[in-house]
């Protein structure tokens, strides 16, 4: 078992290995940006629920024989309306809302994979990632979830911003705050998407929360936050993928830990300062 | 003209009356004063004036218009307790969001706009900090950030929820006489506050609320004792001798 070197040489040598460290650092540029919204609006378990609610769709997309991204989307955004509905029409707080309606979402995308069983569809690979199996397509895929994503984040940034921190002000203003909302909702049933193959629905939301978490530990400055955290999640996808090759192990499992690891200095690196 | 017209307003939150049948209109150039005890509705009452609460009944008029179309004029300073000061933001970042509504939907600040921050934060006396994170500061001087940013929007109306709870006195007294500069230059501000002693000195009109309007108009309609005890349960000592007054338990 070879250490750096033999790594590089299979990277040259191998497309499957090439397509899924390209994959793996597209998808951590993504997660990371869209992981500092998240963490700021107090939503990392909401991040967790949409994920959770893609499953559901991905089944369905399987049976009717549609892409991916449109069962995805649809269950994802459905979901989080759900949630919504259900907590302003009810005393169930926030937290209580999300429980029920993700599990429940969850619960019925692996009814409706192990319905199927042995129709290739690998409840497995879903839900922790296979990333071996990265073909050309899904890089295409990923990248313009990514362009979607950022175009999308560069040109609201100023609404995305100031919703988050003061969406009264926002409201006064006449900002759509529940629209961004659920745009929000609808670019992260995308980013889900994107990293099925990496990392899987199942630690989706650690990409989008721990990269964002230990930038935001670092940094005054919201742009600032941005830009560390797409960069700590591209050194964890590289690492990870790294690792996972070196050692055989599990990828998906592979980044969340280097992910962990890195927030776990910033931490340390915090406290000492202060 | 007024700049706020409100007619027979009731708004109620959880099933709950808030306040009901509510009254009142108030022209140009005024800094008035929402007062009342604790949970009497005062900052209800602004936000639906910002059109931000939904109303059981009642027609709210902003500069003649619905507010919905009088948005980009309504500046708003919210009660700092309810915000994320640990927020990554610089004290720079923070004012320039007043000028987001004057930026197109996907546009970026223009250098007029970047003008505008340097002068409203040299206004409030807090260019040297500009870029120190906004957690980082007095509670004083947090507070005259956001006045920055509200001025930094050229909005005709105003609105602060409790600019003055839990502050020095020397940001205190610096928000009060730039309010008042405002007032010169024909806007209207709007002030939740609790405190009675100051009321009296710091505002023209006053809006008495207690779940219903008590009383509204100049200081001299609405400061007087029996108005002052239906607010405040009869918890009111009035020292005639030094011509003040002096709330028991409001």
């Amino acid at each position: 078992m070879g250490g750096p070197a033999f790594f590089l040489e299979s990277l040259v040598k191998y497309q499957y290995l090439q397509n899924a460290m390209i994959a793996a650092v597209m998808v951590g540029v993504i997660c990371g940006v869209i992981g500092c919204f998240i963490i700021l609006r107090g939503m990392a378990l909401m991040g967790d629920a949409i994920s959770h609610a893609v499953l559901p769709g991905v089944a369905l997309a399987h049976i009717f024989g549609v892409s991916f991204f449109i069962g995805a989307v649809t269950t994802g955004v459905a979901t989080a309306l759900g949630i919504g509905y259900v907590s302003q029409h009810s005393k169930l707080k926030d937290d209580t809302a999300i429980g029920v309606m993700f599990t429940a979402a969850f619960a019925l995308g692996v009814v409706l994979i192990t319905l199927r069983r042995g129709t290739g569809v690998d409840l497995w690979h879903i839900l922790f990632g296979n990333v071996l199996a990265v073909s050309r397509a899904d890089l295409w895929m990923i990248f313009a979830i990514g362009l979607l994503v950022l175009v999308s984040i560069f040109l609201f940034y100023k609404q995305l911003l100031l919703s988050t921190f003061d969406p009264t002000m926002a409201r006064a203003v006449g900002m759509p705050n529940s629209l961004i909302h659920y745009l929000l909702m609808l670019l992260l049933s995308l980013v889900t998407v994107a990293s099925l193959k990496t990392v899987g629905i199942v630690l989706v939301v650690a990409m989008l929360v721990t990269p964002g978490a230990a930038a935001y530990l670092l940094t005054e400055r919201f742009s600032v936050m941005l830009l560390l955290s797409s960069i700590l999640g591209v050194i964890s996808s590289i690492a990870g993928v790294y690792f996972s090759f070196v050692y055989d192990v599990a990828t998906g499992a592979s980044i969340v830990l280097v992910a962990s690891l890195l927030f776990s200095f910033s931490f340390m690196y915090s406290r000492v300062k202060s | 003209m007024d700049a706020v017209e409100i007619k027979n307003l009731s708004v109620s939150y959880k099933g709950k009356k808030v306040f009901e049948d509510v009254t009142f209109s108030i022209s140009p150039g005024q800094l008035v004063g929402i007062i009342g005890p604790n949970g009497a509705g005062k900052s209800t009452l602004l936000k639906a004036i910002m059109g931000l609460t939904s109303v059981d009944c009642g027609e709210i008029k902003v500069l003649n218009s619905p507010v919905s179309g009088m948005r980009k004029n309504i500046a708003y300073v919210p009660q700092r307790s309810t915000l994320n000061l640990d927020f990554p933001l610089l004290v720079e970042d923070v004012v320039m969001m007043g000028r987001y509504p004057h930026i197109s939907w996907w546009g970026f600040p223009s250098l007029f706009d970047k003008k505008m921050v340097i002068e409203c934060l040299e206004k409030v006396g807090m260019y040297k900090y500009r870029k120190r994170q906004i957690g980082k500061l007095s509670g004083g001087q947090q507070q005259r950030v956001f006045l920055a940013r509200a001025l930094a929007q050229e909005a005709e109306l105003l609105f602060l929820d409790e600019p003055f709870a839990g502050i020095d006195m020397t940001s205190e007294s610096m928000i009060i006489n730039l309010l008042r500069d405002l007032k010169g230059e024909g806007k209207t501000v709007f002030l939740v506050h609790h405190d009675l002693n100051k009321a009296e000195s710091y505002f023209d009109s006053l809006i008495l609320l207690k779940n219903r309007l008590i009383a509204w108009g100049s200081r001299e309609e609405v400061f007087r004792i029996d108005c002052l005890r239906e607010a405040y349960d009869g918890r009111i000592v009035s020292l005639d001798s030094l011509k003040g007054l002096m709330v028991v338990n409001g």
